[in-house]
């Protein structure tokens, strides 16, 4: 009897989301219909015709809209692999900050948490690139010896080529998820009981030891779930690359939507691509987080 | 488990096939409209003299005019309109959905965006013959587009302008790099912060932007017109009711100014003609005689209505694109054809 019912609810949930979902689908057929389109996916072979200022692969406006917005997917993960991986050392160093000692310290890395999570990401963005950036001289500015270049026409890092547009995206992008980073990385080792401290402290380690083989070993179980949710944030911000001139994922959608004309099919191929990104990321950090409870384990 | 799926699957079936018929008796937008008394109308709201906030929070400008004469013909009222302001990629979207009844948005009238396969909207008359242009400072030196080669050239996404520029500097092989923003307001933080030596847009939006520039003669706009760009009104595909109305307001806004009839004018030419059986033409055109706005589904005398909200298609150009507007554009090939200029209205019979 107790069975049935259970059943029945479920039946019901189940009924009710299916018919919620079947109901968008309607009217999205529905008004496919009276616009007298059809749904279709052959405008991806067609001629983009636009140019991108930024490609990692070879890419011409003669190439097809599939090359464009495979050229765009590449400059999103490009620009997410490099802001994940500032992010997370800005995101560190600001965590250990925060617990450290030195009271200097400590307070810098607050006031840097504070201000980066309490102003919107695209003011961040634009406040880079507009201000900061933008306003450099056009001749280069030489640091370590012309190692570094910086000027408005790009940066280069060690013979490393970067325009403006990327480089004023990842640090907008790395200075706002670091903070976030902070807080986890802060929050996971915070989660160590306090005598694990006092044990390595009364066995005369030193801090910079003791952090590393007693206290992060027992924080990164605490710490890797809420580092693949920034992560994960993280890709999803890079889309407001369009803001600052950028051409990636999005912007190049964007400008295939309005010229096709085909804006259902767009934003389909644009959620799979971020469907695709992202899964990326859960996958390799679900791997990392095996690997470490792993070596956990071991010891 | 599987009665479970099974369950669902059933209920998806049912609600699937019971329901994807469209709605047959499609009813026009024109009834809506009526219904609701009031047309949304989706501007820019960003270029100064086409669709602009000015200083009381008021939309004004060619394009907002478009608006007013159309809820004076449709609803008797040019002040009934609600305005949504659409960036250029989610313009026709805006449309499609039937987020917006018009859309009057400094918009190119294109074969792709007309056709079924493309766009899929339907363009009323050209309101404002305009042609693409690239702006660049003074002090660059720069008179010719060659001079442009390996340069950076702002440009806004989304638009015709993209495609234009890159047609254009492909035919005469010049390399450029493109960089592209969003928003009109962001190409102009970037072309005067310095990123671009050149900005490119269609050449009433580079005299509109450029009057609001710290130093507005500082710079200057190339002889060079890359495109066509005629702007024109759209409405949505498949009803024929609203863009036959659309099309003939326009017209009769660009034939009032043919007939000689203005703001000013219109109460006293209305009483000649109403004493003046042998003014045939003007009588029929302001819906003394004849069923002419009847045949439309609008008011008889529309022209009447929509001349007393804002004028002739003359009036409404001075207004916010003449000389003494804050952005003055040359009438040019905007003037009506017995000036030498392009705009011409149909009988309207």
């Amino acid at each position: 009897m107790r069975r049935l019912k259970k059943i029945t609810i479920q039946c019901i949930i189940g009924i009710i989301f299916l018919s919620i979902i079947s109901l968008f689908i309607n009217n999205l057929l529905i008004n496919i219909s009276r616009s007298g389109m059809e749904f279709s996916f052959s405008w991806l072979n067609q001629t983009a015709g636009f140019a991108l200022a930024e490609t990692s692969i070879p890419y011409q406006p003669s190439d097809s809209y599939s090359w464009a917005l495979l050229t765009g997917w590449i400059n999103s993960l490009k620009v997410i692999i490099y802001s994940l991986i500032l992010a997370t050392i800005i995101g560190t160093i600001a965590a250990i900050s925060r617990i450290s000692s030195n009271i200097l310290l400590q307070k810098i890395a607050s006031l840097y948490v504070a201000i980066a999570r309490q102003i919107p990401l695209l003011l961040q963005l634009m406040f880079w690139y507009f201000v900061a950036f933008l306003n450099l001289s056009s001749t280069p500015l030489k640091l370590f010896d012309s190692l570094i270049l910086i000027s408005k026409e790009g940066i280069s890092l060690f013979g490393l080529e970067l325009t403006v547009e990327f480089t004023a995206l990842i640090v907008g992008l790395s200075i706002f998820t670091g903070a976030a980073i902070a807080e986890v990385i802060r929050g996971g080792i915070n989660s160590v009981g306090k005598g694990q401290w006092e044990a390595y402290r009364s066995l005369g380690i030193q801090d910079y030891l003791g952090l590393r083989r007693v206290i992060l070993p027992q924080a990164l179980p605490a710490i890797i779930p809420g580092l693949t949710s920034q992560y994960l944030n993280l890709a999803k911000n890079s889309t407001l690359a369009i803001a600052v001139g950028y051409s990636d994922l999005y912007a190049v959608s964007d400008t295939s939507i309005t010229q096709t004309g085909r804006a259902i099919e767009g934003f389909i191929v644009l959620l799979i691509s971020f469907l695709l990104l992202n899964l990326l990321i859960t996958n390799t950090m679900e791997i990392f987080n095996k690997l470490i409870m792993r070596y956990n384990h071991h010891e | 488990m599987k009665r479970q799926f099974s369950t669902g699957l059933l209920a998806i079936l049912l609600l699937c096939t019971s329901c994807v018929r469209p709605n047959k008796t499609n009813p026009s937008r024109l009834d809506l409209i009526q219904k609701r008394g009031e047309l949304k109308c989706g501007v820019s709201g960003k270029i100064p003299g086409f669709s602009f906030l000015n200083s009381d929070g008021q939309y004004q400008g060619i394009d907002v005019d478009i608006c007013k004469a159309m809820a004076a013909a449709i609803l008797g009222d040019g002040k009934k309109v609600i305005y949504r302001p659409l960036t250029a990629p989610e313009r026709f979207t805006a449309l499609k959905t039937g987020e917006v009844d018009l859309l009057s948005r400094n918009t190119t009238f294109n074969l792709s965006r007309d056709a079924i396969g493309g766009n899929g909207v339907t363009f009323g008359p050209v309101i404002f013959h305009d042609g693409q242009g690239l702006m660049v400072k003074k002090r660059s030196g720069i008179e010719k587009i060659d001079e442009l080669i390996n340069s950076n050239i702002c440009v806004g996404s989304g638009t015709t302008t993209e495609q234009n520029l890159n047609d254009t500097f492909q035919e005469l092989n010049i390399p450029y790099t493109p960089i592209k923003y969003q928003d009109l307001n962001q190409v102009i933080a970037g072309y005067l912060q310095g990123r671009c030596k050149a900005m490119t847009s269609d050449i009433s939006q580079l005299a509109a932007s450029r009057s609001s520039f710290p130093n507005p003669d500082g710079h200057i706009i190339l002889k060079k017109v890359i495109s066509k760009e005629p702007l024109a009104p759209a409405s949505i595909d498949g009803d024929p009711l609203l863009s036959d109305a659309v099309r003939w307001i326009i017209y009769a806004l660009i034939a009032a100014e043919e007939f000689g009839i203005s703001q000013n004018n219109i109460d006293q030419k209305l009483i000649e003609a109403k004493s003046n059986p042998n003014f045939v033409s003007i009588r029929r055109f302001l819906g003394i005689d004849g069923d002419l706005g009847n045949k439309l589904g609008i008011a008889n005398d529309f022209v009447v209505k929509i001349i007393r909200s804002t004028g002739n298609y003359g009036e409404i150009y001075n207004r916010h694109l003449g000389p003494t507007s804050r952005v003055p554009i040359p009438r040019g090939l905007n003037k009506s054809y017995k000036d030498g200029g392009l705009l011409i209205a149909p009988p309207l019979k």
